[in-house]
């Protein structure tokens, strides 16, 4: 026995499975009830704003004069808005830009948050205290008025709400990656990648960064319902996408002049902002209490 | 004594489970002793083998999921188990007090010490304020503390550890219980500060005749304190018997085993190697089915696989659950294969030539951050933590220069400045004949690949989002030329060198035990071959079992890779046991350093007296002398001037101890004392320790 165990050379994966990779991602949010209603939630808006030309026949700039300011009807599912538009449709295509633009704006932040806030607490001192003191002066605007402010200077349009939401939430995502990162700092596997003579990038992105994910990940959906519900309100102040585009902001500023002849027209993207905002809520919230019980 | 009929505590068949979340995990099985007044039971055993979960049982302070399955619990013949909480508090009164391992967390940091004090009398024993003022003054006085009425009024925080700990014990006496339950009071603190508490409770279990439950991890501990030891594995106790015969004439094998894992003080690599246990702790939710021992048992039979021993009294007094236990004693045990000594004939030490380390006058000091008004204006005089204050050393090549002290001599600070992660305000210092003044990030590459360090935290010393493959194989790919494929097999080559078999590549950190983690932080750091390693208490986490083998490891890999080590530890043994030379550290500075075995024996400094009359030896027939230190470490903010040493010193000469630094005096050669009294008077100390000659230990730390 022992000699043919010993015979047969010792099969060895020195990668981890993809599989097992997966499994470990996804197993924090499958024990987590209130993470899957979230997710739930999330998913309803993302499938139907990818398969929008499959689910609905009309467009969502297509006008019909005879239907103006209807209730729900087995025609219009949700109604039609004051040019007759239907808002089921609008609403599905509205779900495009919006699970675009936050998650993008999001994305960007997290980029120059992150890297600020890795810098900050890796080197400490003068560096730390500049760029610290930089993100406090921003955070010292009140949101909106930065909102205001930088699309007011570079005028509405996509892009620049994202611009908008990235310089508003990289201050945040900064500290937040800093106070972990001055915590990592300290530990033992660092003072031996510095021992190696790593390169203070390797060791802030590689050794650190995947250890403070955790509480980033949290941290970032929590921020992508945020960056939706700014967008919507960029869109009801008109400062959002320019306006024949189907926009739940903008939706709900312009169904709000009839609204005592339909209150359709701002019930329905109201309730999706607010729908797809719980739902990204509830996901980050099963999704740290998990995370909090692994570690 | 009309109580010696009823015992204070009698445990019977106790048996304790958790429930977690899949499955019910029972952490303790048919544990049963007895304690009488005045009578200290000793338990002890590693890590997870249940002890506190029996102290937390019979106090009935178990977690929510633990529950009491079987058993009972009798405190002065009444029985505790299946009460109400109300009518515990009744039947248990005030007679029971329990004292915790750390003991800040078991004050309340925002009321004064004596509010803390005077509450427990004026609560249990309705007394008014000023008697109980003036009862708790008396008691922090039978516990040795300076100035008790000045204590009284002092935060938790202004305390030090083991002033903390003195109250802590303080409140528990205040009661006169007839029980007192310590879990690891002393695992926290110093060497020193724990010897003079372990002195007190000696006397005050005398003084007031409870009875005592001492639990601890620590052999040399529980064979100072105890009367009777139970010694506990994996939630039984295997062997129970009085103090002399458990540590003298160990029946048990998993006991004997046990105590040749502990370096006695005075044995050294050259005369044994510490005989490791096979394999590891079975987890409780996986016990084998026979004796609980018999995997790593090297006496085991086919019996043992398949009846579950139970406690039986071979002698009279000394119980032990084993079945074959006498056939032990009388066959000499065959040592395992690879560990005889055959490494004694080492060429070592004659005259290495120059040494591969050399540190000359090295200060290390940490500005201490103020933020007063005059300091912010940059008015104020800037203060200086001195965590390494002009040291000086070297280190021969191939040899181990282990650095000793309590905690913040500055040992861990002289390690970081060594390998670059701290700079030093002045000194010099050479390694392979290179000036390595500046932080690693500025040395030759070279240069870093071969100075390498291992660290203390098992948990922390690996970064847990990579594989144990990734990590060991970072090192090759920063430091050599290997293609992916050699490297992969390099790492593969390392984890056995670290006796780890190849399905550990894939691992993640989580997965592995604490040994197992100091494992691949040691694979990790020869994986560039470096020419020194500097070794941070690598072991003072580790179970005793798990550090003999990490300890036989890093002396086989010493041995195989040529490595010259820098061993920093606080357990004189360990140090005793590993190093060819010794420096003794107090408060930044060297005291002491020489050859391994001349440190150990006269004429010593008085602080390495000191710490040696203060080791918990595992032996209670051992004759130590008692020298206890009085007051606190100082500040290394402020350190004395002169002798950093002379506000604790036993031995002070007067004037000359404050004003002047210490000369150093050649005692032998390479044998240097940095103190005042001239050199013929610290020649007629006398040896601390003397160890009786027995076949167990071999060297005997000073005969002369």
């Amino acid at each position: 026995m022992g000699v043919s165990e010993q015979a047969r050379p010792p099969v060895i994966a020195t990668r981890r499975s993809l599989w097992q990779r997966f499994r470990d991602t996804l197993a924090p949010i499958l024990a987590s009830k209130v993470a899957l209603v979230g997710l739930g939630l999330v998913s309803f808006w993302i499938l139907a704003a990818i398969f929008a030309p499959l689910i609905s026949p009309y467009g969502p700039l297509e006008q019909d004069p005879e239907a103006m300011n209807l209730g729900p009807s087995s025609e219009h599912p949700l109604g039609t808005d004051h040019l007759g538009r239907d808002l089921w449709t609008r609403l599905i295509y509205g779900a495009r830009t919006i699970l675009v633009l936050a998650p993008l704006s999001v994305l960007c932040a997290l980029a120059i948050g992150t890297t600020l806030g890795l810098i900050g607490g890796y080197f400490g001192g003068w560096i730390d205290e500049i760029v610290m003191r930089i993100l406090d002066a921003i955070m010292a605007f009140p949101v909106i008025l930065l909102y205001l402010i930088i699309i007011v200077t570079l005028g509405p349009s996509a892009i620049n709400v994202v611009i908008a939401i990235t310089i508003a939430g990289a201050p945040g995502i900064a500290r937040l990656v800093r106070s972990l990162t001055l915590d990592i700092r300290t530990r033992e596997y660092i003072a031996a990648a510095e021992l190696r003579g790593e390169n203070p990038f390797y060791i802030m992105f590689v050794e650190i960064l995947p250890n403070a994910r955790g509480p980033i990940i949290v941290d970032a959906m929590l921020r992508i319902g945020y960056a939706v519900f700014a967008i919507g309100t960029l869109g009801f102040l008109g400062l959002g996408l320019p306006p024949p585009s189907p926009d739940w902001g903008s939706m709900v500023c312009k169904g709000r002049h009839y609204i005592w002849l339909s209150p359709w027209a701002v019930l329905w993207p109201s309730l999706a902002i607010s729908s797809l905002v719980i739902g990204l809520n509830l996901f980050a919230d099963g999704l740290r209490e998990e995370t909090m019980r692994y570690q | 004594m009309e109580n010696l009929e009823t015992p204070v505590l009698q445990v019977k068949n106790l048996a304790i489970s958790y429930r977690m979340r899949k499955s019910v995990v029972s952490a303790v099985r048919d544990v049963s002793f007895e304690i009488h007044r005045g009578e200290a039971l000793g338990l002890v055993g590693e890590s997870g083998c249940g002890k506190s979960t029996v102290a937390f049982g019979v106090v009935n302070f178990l977690d929510r999921n633990g529950r009491i399955d079987n058993g009972s619990i009798l405190f002065q013949g009444q029985e505790l188990r299946g009460r109400s909480s109300e009518e515990l508090r009744r039947l248990r009164g005030d007679r029971i007090s329990v004292v915790y391992q750390d003991p800040l967390s078991a004050l309340n940091p925002s009321l004064r010490i004596g509010e803390q004090l005077r509450e427990v009398l004026t609560v249990h024993r309705g007394l008014r304020k000023g008697k109980a003022s003036k009862k708790s003054i008396e008691m922090l006085k039978q516990v040795y503390m300076p100035d008790p009425e000045a204590i009284m009024g002092r935060y938790p925080h202004q305390l030090s550890g083991g002033q903390q700990q003195r109250v802590v014990i303080a409140m528990a006496l205040l009661n006169n219980p007839a029980l007192l339950i310590m879990d690891e009071p002393t695992t926290a603190l110093d060497v020193t500060v724990q010897a003079s508490v372990l002195d007190l409770i000696a006397e005050l279990r005398r003084e007031f005749d409870t009875g005592l439950l001492y639990i601890s991890h620590n052999l040399g501990v529980i064979a100072y304190v105890s009367d009777k030891v139970g010694v506990m594995y994996t939630g039984e106790i295997v062997e129970r018997a009085s103090v002399e015969d458990v540590f003298l004439k160990p029946m048990h094998p998993y006991t004997q085993a046990l105590m040749r894992c502990v370096p006695k003080l005075g044995e050294s690599k050259e005369s044994s190697r510490l005989p490791p246990i096979k394999g590891r702790v079975p987890s409780p939710a996986n016990l084998p089915p026979g004796c609980i021992f018999e995997p790593r048992c090297d006496n085991a039979r086919e019996s043992c696989r398949q009846k579950h021993p139970n406690l039986r009294e071979p002698v009279p007094g000394h119980l032990i659950r084993c079945h074959c236990a006498e056939e032990l004693g009388k066959e000499e045990r065959q040592p395992p294969e690879g560990l005889t000594p055959e490494m004694i004939e080492r060429s070592m030490r004659e005259d290495t030539g120059k040494p591969i380390l050399r540190v000359e006058h090295v200060k290390t000091y940490y500005e201490q951050k103020n933020r007063s008004l005059t300091s912010l204006l940059g008015l104020g005089k800037k203060r200086y933590v001195k965590a390494v204050d002009d040291v000086s050393l070297e280190v021969p090549r191939g040899c181990t220069l282990g650095v000793v002290g309590e905690s913040g001599c500055g040992k861990s600070t002289l390690a970081k400045t060594i390998v670059g992660l701290e700079s030093p305000i002045s000194g010099e210092m050479e390694f392979l004949g290179f000036d390595i003044l500046p932080p690693v990030s500025k040395r030759d590459d070279k240069l870093v690949k071969e100075l390498q360090m291992v660290f203390q935290n098992p948990e922390s010393t690996l970064n847990p989002s990579f594989t144990v493959g990734y990590q060991i194989g970072r090192p090759l790919r920063c430091f050599t030329k290997y293609s992916r494929k050699e490297a992969r097999k390099e790492v593969i080559r390392l984890l056995d060198a670290v006796r780890l078999d190849a399905s550990y590549y894939t691992r993640l950190p989580r997965q592995l035990s604490g040994g197992e983690k100091q494992r691949v932080a040691l694979a990790r750091a020869i994986a560039g071959n470096p020419k020194l390693v500097v070794c941070d208490e690598p072991t003072s986490s580790l179970d005793v079992s798990v550090q003999a083998a990490i300890l036989n490891l890093l002396l086989g890999l010493q041995e195989e890779y040529d490595i010259t080590m820098l061993f920093i530890s606080h357990d004189l043994s360990v140090i005793r046991f590993f190093s060819d030379y010794v420096a003794v550290m107090y408060l930044g500075k060297v005291c002491e350093i020489g050859p391994a075995e001349v440190i150990y024996s006269p004429p010593y400094h008085p602080y390495t007296e000191a710490l040696l009359s203060a080791v918990p030896i595992p032996d209670p027939s051992a004759d130590q002398k008692s020298i206890r230190l009085s007051g606190t470490v100082p500040s290394a903010l402020n350190p004395p001037s002169g002798c950093p040493f002379h506000t604790r010193c036993p031995r002070k000469l007067g004037g000359v101890c404050e004003e002047q630094d210490p000369p150093r005096q050649t005692a032998a050669a390479g044998h240097y004392i940095y103190c005042h009294i001239p050199l013929e008077e610290l020649r007629k100390m006398e040896a601390v320790v003397t160890l009786t000659k027995q076949e167990s230990t071999k060297g005997v730390v000073d005969a002369s």
